[in-house]
């Protein structure tokens, strides 16, 4: 078969993965001579270091070099927008292991062991760790954000009803299996490869020769799978790429640096959590006339993706509805702890739980069911004359969000479920059931209109076979299978004759993060066009070779067009296998490989004014989750949940489901089980799997059914597909309502539930916490 | 025996790789996983977290035991806190046996049609979890069942669903089981050999095979770590980078090993692992199986000892809460001399304990209950936390109480752990409920009694608010569960 495209093949190295032949980066058999990188990390949460003695660090056993800011070349810093996040900390502590120096050793072990040598005098400076303190200290890292639409004030004054409320949303760890690692080996004439599990490895390359004063052409950097990311491995993985890459320029040994998992999750920046004060004023029927919220994010210590992650937020306040008279203030504060960074939905998902919550306590204000008011406040469907813009703008026209949740309504048997659990609830003073149905619409682009650019090489052999080279990363999402499947499509080749290789920024070069869901989006395009571009002249080669094409004299006569399929060209009753085409090609001296590039269309955003359209096309989802509580102790499960997701028109169904189910899990623990929490020195508690839990097997709900929407994306995206890695994960809100309406049911009005929705959070949203 | 310290040093040796292989000149806390990937270059095995909370590096251990089939039993553990030493005498098994010539196992071809690795970096723990419990079944287990068998494995990109599926499809293809026989074999020979004494650059390792020569070692050798399941010492090497000169592994001594059921009570020798201790247990009250279940995860249950958890003494051990309420006894050997303690009076503070120089654990005594004509016993074992699977307790709670034939409490234990610094007995709850008939007045007494017994702490887990309040509700779903309230426990109900 060679349609490959819309079949759910497996992922390209699901046979390696299930063999443990699939290898990481720290399955790479070393160079010769490899030394081993570990940080020092820090002790204080705020400070000026007084002194450094790295003695003790020096002398230990194996250890060949101690390497502090003083040996950066050039810039101390792997920010990937503002100059403000040292890669070795200079004089000033900022967050409780932040890392200040660097070992290098002959064994990961010595490393180790020497790290934790180091005698270090600080000054302490009173560390600000959440959100409370932050905003008490008036302590922003970037000024706030007003966004505005109408008058808020006057439809809250004019409003037949008003409501005000606060609440909290916890961080998130990533908790990718790998761990931030990176390997440099330096090369002749002041160069240097390096192996990094990264999301965006002209980032790393670029921010390399940054610190050491170089030009980017002297750094290849390469990734061919990471270990899992989420977002974590986009900006995060800069300080490991950098330091691994310094530590071979000064030794000129190749260097390897894997973090520990307790250092990877006291390092390396997570999830923001919010705080949310708002006042909203609606009608009987639960619809919005006008909103005033302020959304204070605890960005870390530095800027990382804050901005943007923070930006996303504010354009995701919308979700599915329409929001009339809006006043939006995005704070961003400055703590001291990790910089918070990227984690699939970007900010996204801080925004959605925001007004998923408003319209939440509405409901229960007016006595509604949640659903109805939720359907109140949609976008107009396509052909609406109104409620089809943005607060920033942007038309919304490919509102699928009514149809779809009144699809996914019907097929899970939402009302009637509701009338048994209330029935279940009147009987049931320990257990109480929640169901709640939650719908996602999810912008797709990067909100930097610039980074929505891709490119990919195509290199077709003279044997028939073919390797594709592209911007994109790996990171168990799938990407490599789709692009497979879109280049064997397009050359009529069966899969096993179109191999990816690893993206490397020597092959593809100016490659964006793969982030923001655009992987294939971009990716594809990029590879499709190559892939064109060799179709085309093989094709007019097998025309001339055939004698099929037509002569000058014959002007008028249309050429057949060559079908590619099955691994043949054919056209009409002609027909030769691609592998003898290629290689006629090849002797012909017909160019067999070539570039590819992607620019997406008709995106325009000012970052001043947040106006105007960031996103190409939404995706769309809901979820409706039905859970059980435990009053007694506040625990809970998810009995069964049921996802209508829309992927486009999809190129790999099985992989699609598998990102859609993936996020909603990770959702999910977001939500309820995953609590980051740091100690009022500033030290995160919970910096291991043993004290950080995220979803295990038994949390799988029991009933858990995943289906596609039928919806082929109204722009011309890569075979009218969507995007998919990170809108499934605010399924997972479905689960947080569920358990706020178990919740409520328990307290008999409305729980005022936060997030994570921990046992605990529940006792206490129940009043049962004394 | 007494400890002959002229015992000839040998090398490891184990089976791997379809041969005995000896291994020499590696430290002896250098762990599976790390003569695994760096030694052996054999990389299928990841490290997650180093510490057996991810699964990733999940391994299966062969050991001899006559009850298994074909005399070898088939476990998974987390190798990254396992010792290469502990291998001695057992067989190894990892990821790269599984397919032969190219062709998939039946599991492993299962998780490729099912769409169930992502990233892949768990996937070859999953599997060899997986395969652990393919090879220990006869029949095709239930969904709890595997998710049971997967409770040490985490997945952070499928959300599991797809894992559950493929594990039961295997089951729905033929499928060839290993021939343990053959390796059984191998192991005996092994066990023939002498007693390992191990040493690399200065650290050392002892693996005494009987009660006698471990009680000579321990009194020799009283400042040596004495080595289970390592479990939690694993952590002190992976993440403390404690140095530990000398190790006596407890799990080469038979008699530590044995379970024995009399009249009076059962005994579980030291180094009985928490999954066949749970078993016992469980048998001798069916009030254990919940918590034998949410007690870590299966591998580190495989691994570590119930023995272990009592001398680990932390405050928030799972076990010690149902084993003081049963009124269990320890028994302390030092020498050739014996003594028991009530297990309640073993702790005597903050990870302290009553073990004197040179004297250790043997075992566990937990008496049967006997109860008099018309007597009847409710005892029941609950653990809060906030994870369902392999978490650690916010709160840990056991009751035992005794009612005549009047339905009048005559004796009643209550222990719990994660309420004080180390697990303890609520007697003045115990005291309360002494006497009286088991209704509302009553646990409502022993509820406020219990913030007399204890205050607790906050921490990451939980504040002492919440502890307490949980505390107090588990006493109130016992009388609950007594008066045969339904809808008392969220496993009951589905959709």
């Amino acid at each position: 078969m060679s349609a490959a495209v819309g079949q759910s093949l497996p992922h390209e190295s699901a046979r390696l993965h299930v063999q443990g032949q699939a290898r990481y980066l720290d399955d790479l058999a070393a160079p010769a001579g490899c030394l081993h990188g570990a940080f020092g990390l820090a002790g204080i949460a705020h400070g000026r270091i007084l002194r450094l003695d790295l003695a003790a660090v020096r002398a230990a056993p194996g250890v060949v070099a101690v390497l502090t800011a003083d040996d950066i070349p050039a810039h101390n810093d792997c920010g990937p927008i503002i100059h403000d996040d040292p890669i070795l900390a200079d004089g000033l502590v900022q967050f409780m292991a932040q890392p200040i120096f660097l070992v290098v050793a002959r064994s990961h072990d010595a490393a180790r062991r020497a790290a934790r040598l180091a005698v270090i005098e600080y000054e302490p400076l009173p560390p600000l760790v959440d959100i409370p303190a932050a905003q008490a200290a008036d302590s922003t890292l970037m000024p706030p954000v007003a966004l505005r639409r109408g008058d808020a004030d006057t439809a809250l004054a004019c409003a037949p009803h008003r409501l005000q409320g606060a609440m909290q949303l916890g961080g998130q760890e990533h908790f990718y299996l790998e761990s931030q690692i990176a390997l440099a080996s330096p090369r002749e004439q002041d160069g240097l490869h390096v192996l990094s599990s990264t999301q965006h490895p002209s980032e790393m390359q670029q921010l390399i020769a940054h610190m050491l004063g170089w030009s980017s052409h002297q750094i290849s950097v390469e990734c061919r799978r990471m270990g899992g990311a989420f977002g974590g491995k986009e900006s995060q993985s800069a300080q490991v790429a950098c330091a691994a890459a310094l530590a071979a320029w000064k030794t000129g040994q190749a260097v390897k640096l894997r973090l520990d998992r307790d250092d990877d999750m006291q390092i390396t920046g997570k999830r923001h959590d919010f705080s949310y004060a708002w006042e909203a004023g609606f009608d009987e029927a639960g619809r919005l006339h006008g909103l005033a919220i302020t959304m204070a994010s605890r960005c870390g210590f530095s800027t990382d993706l804050s901005g943007p992650v923070n930006d996303r937020a504010i354009f995701h306040l919308d979700n599915c509805y329409y929001l009339d008279a809006l006043a939006v203030r995005s704070l961003r504060l400055r703590t001291h702890t990790v910089s918070n960074t990227a984690f699939r939905g970007f900010g996204g998902p801080q925004g959605i739980f925001a007004i998923e919550y408003i319209l939440d306590d509405i409901a229960r204000f007016l006595g509604l069911d949640p659903l109805a008011v939720r359907e109140a406040n949609f976008y107009g469907e396509p052909g609406s004359e109104t409620r089809t813009t943005t607060h920033y703008g942007m038309p919304v026209q490919d509102n699928v969000a009514p149809a779809l949740v009144a699809q996914l309504a019907r097929d899970c048997d939402y009302h009637a479920r509701r009338a048994a659990i209330a029935a279940f609830n009147a009987q049931s003073p320990v257990l109480k059931r929640g169901l709640a149905l939650t719908p996602v619409k999810f912008g797709i682009s990067f909100t930097a209109t610039h980074y929505n650019q891709a490119g990919a090489q195509v290199c077709v052999y003279a044997d028939g076979s073919a390797l594709v080279t592209h911007g994109g990363t790996e990171m168990g999402q799938g990407l490599y299978t789709k692009i497979a499947q879109i280049v064997a499509q397009e050359l009529g080749l069966p899969l096993d004759r179109v191999r990816l290789s690893a993206t490397d920024t020597s092959r593809v070069p100016n490659t964006s993060a793969t982030a923001a869901s655009s992987g294939t989006d971009l990716n594809g395009q990029a590879a499709l066009a190559a892939a064109r571009k060799i179709r085309k002249r093989l094709a007019e080669f097998f025309l001339l070779r055939h004698g099929l094409k037509p002569t000058s004299a014959e002007s008028g006569a249309r050429a057949p067009r060559p079908e590619f399929a099955d691994g043949a060209v054919r056209a009409g009753e002609v027909s030769e296998p691609f592998a003898s085409l290629v290689a006629a090609a090849y002797r012909a001296r017909i160019q067999l490989w070539d570039s590819g590039f992607y620019a997406t269309p008709k995106i325009h955003y000012d970052a001043g004014s947040l106006h105007g359209r960031p996103f190409f096309y939404f995706a769309y989802g809901a979820c409706c989750a039905e859970v059980v509580i435990d009053t007694l102790t506040g625990e809970s499960r998810v009995l069964r949940a049921d996802i209508l997701h829309d992927a486009g028109k999809s190129i790999n169904p099985a992989l699609d489901i598998g990102q859609i189910e993936g996020g909603f899990i990770q959702g999910m623990g977001w939500l309820t089980m995953e609590e980051l929490v740091f100690r009022a020195d500033g030290r995160l508690m919970t910096h291991a799997p043993s004290t950080y839990k995220i979803p295990a097997a038994s949390d799988c709900p029991p009933i858990l059914n995943v289906r596609l929407f039928e919806n082929a994306n109204a722009e011309p995206s890569i075979h009218r597909s969507k995007a998919v890695g990170e809108p499934p994960l605010m399924h997972g809100f479905a689960v947080f309502f569920a358990l706020r309406d178990a919740c409520s049911a328990a307290l008999g009005h409305t729980a005022p539930l936060q997030a994570p929705a921990t046992p605990e959070a529940i006792l206490r949203a129940i009043g049962g916490l004394a | 025996m007494p400890i002959d310290f002229n015992d000839p040093l040998r090398p490891i040796r184990f089976w791997f790789r379809g041969e005995i292989r000896s291994v020499t000149a590696v430290s002896p806390t250098r762990s599976v996983l790390q003569w695994l990937r760096e030694d052996e270059a054999a990389t299928g095995t990841k490290e997650g977290c180093g510490e057996g909370d991810c699964g990733a590096c999940t391994v299966v251990i062969g050991s001899r035991d006559d009850s298994a089939p074909e005399g070898l039993r088939l476990e998974a553990v987390n190798s990254c806190i396992q010792f290469l030493p502990t291998l001695d005498g057992k067989a190894l098994f990892t990821i790269e046996d599984l397919a032969r010539d190219g062709e998939l196992h039946p599991l492993q071809q299962a998780m490729v049609d099912a769409h169930a690795s992502q990233c892949g970096f768990c996937t070859p723990g999953i599997v060899m979890s997986l395969w652990a419990d393919h090879e220990n079944r006869r029949q095709a287990p239930s969904r709890a069942e595997l998710c049971e068998a997967l409770s040490g494995n985490l997945c952070r990109c499928t959300g599991y669903r797809p894992i559950l599926d493929a594990a039961e499809a295997a089951w729905r293809t033929p499928c060839g089981k290993l021939a343990r026989a053959p390796i059984r074999a191998a192991l005996e020979d092994l066990a023939a050999e002498p007693s390992l004494h191990y040493s690399h650059d200065k650290a050392v390792f002892h693996a005494p095979r009987s009660l006698e020569a471990l009680a000579a070692l321990r009194l020799a050798r009283p400042d040596a770590r004495l080595l289970a399941g390592s479990t939690d010492v694993g952590l002190w090497v992976n993440k403390q980078l404690k140095e530990l000169p000398e190790l006596i592994y407890l799990g080469a001594v038979d008699e530590l090993k044995h379970l024995h059921f009399s009249e009076e009570w059962l005994e579980i020798g030291a180094a009985v692992t928490l999954s066949d201790a749970f078993a016992a247990l469980t048998r001798l009250d069916p009030g254990w199986q919940e918590l034998g279940l949410r007690f870590a995860s299966r591998p580190v249950r495989n691994a570590g000892t119930l023995g272990g958890n009592v001398a680990n003494g932390s405050p928030i051990g799972d076990s010690m809460p149902g084993l003081i309420a049963c009124r269990a006894r320890v028994v302390l050997q030092q020498g050739p001399t014996t003594r028991e303690l009530p297990l309640e009076d073993f702790y005597l503070g903050y990870q302290k304990t009553a073990l004197q120089s040179g004297e250790f654990i043997r075992a566990l005594r937990i008496p049967r209950y006997l109860g008099k004509p018309g007597e009847t016993r409710m005892f029941r074992s609950w653990k809060v936390s906030k994870r369902q699977d392999q978490d650690i307790s916010a709160v840990c709670a056991a009751f035992a109480l005794c009612f005549d034939d009047i339905g009048q409490i005559q004796g009643a234990r209550i222990a719990l752990g994660g309420m004080a610094p180390t697990p303890r007995r609520a007697l003045q709850a115990e005291r309360a409920l002494h006497g009286q008939v088991f209704d509302l007045r009553a646990v409502e007494l022993a509820m406020a009694a219990l913030e007399a017994d204890f205050q607790p702490i906050d921490d990451l887990r939980a504040s002492a608010a919440y502890r307490m309040q949980v505390a107090r509700n588990l006493l109130r779903r016992l009388w609950m569960e007594y008066q045969n309230q339904q809808w008392l426990r969220i496993d009951e109900v589905s959709a």
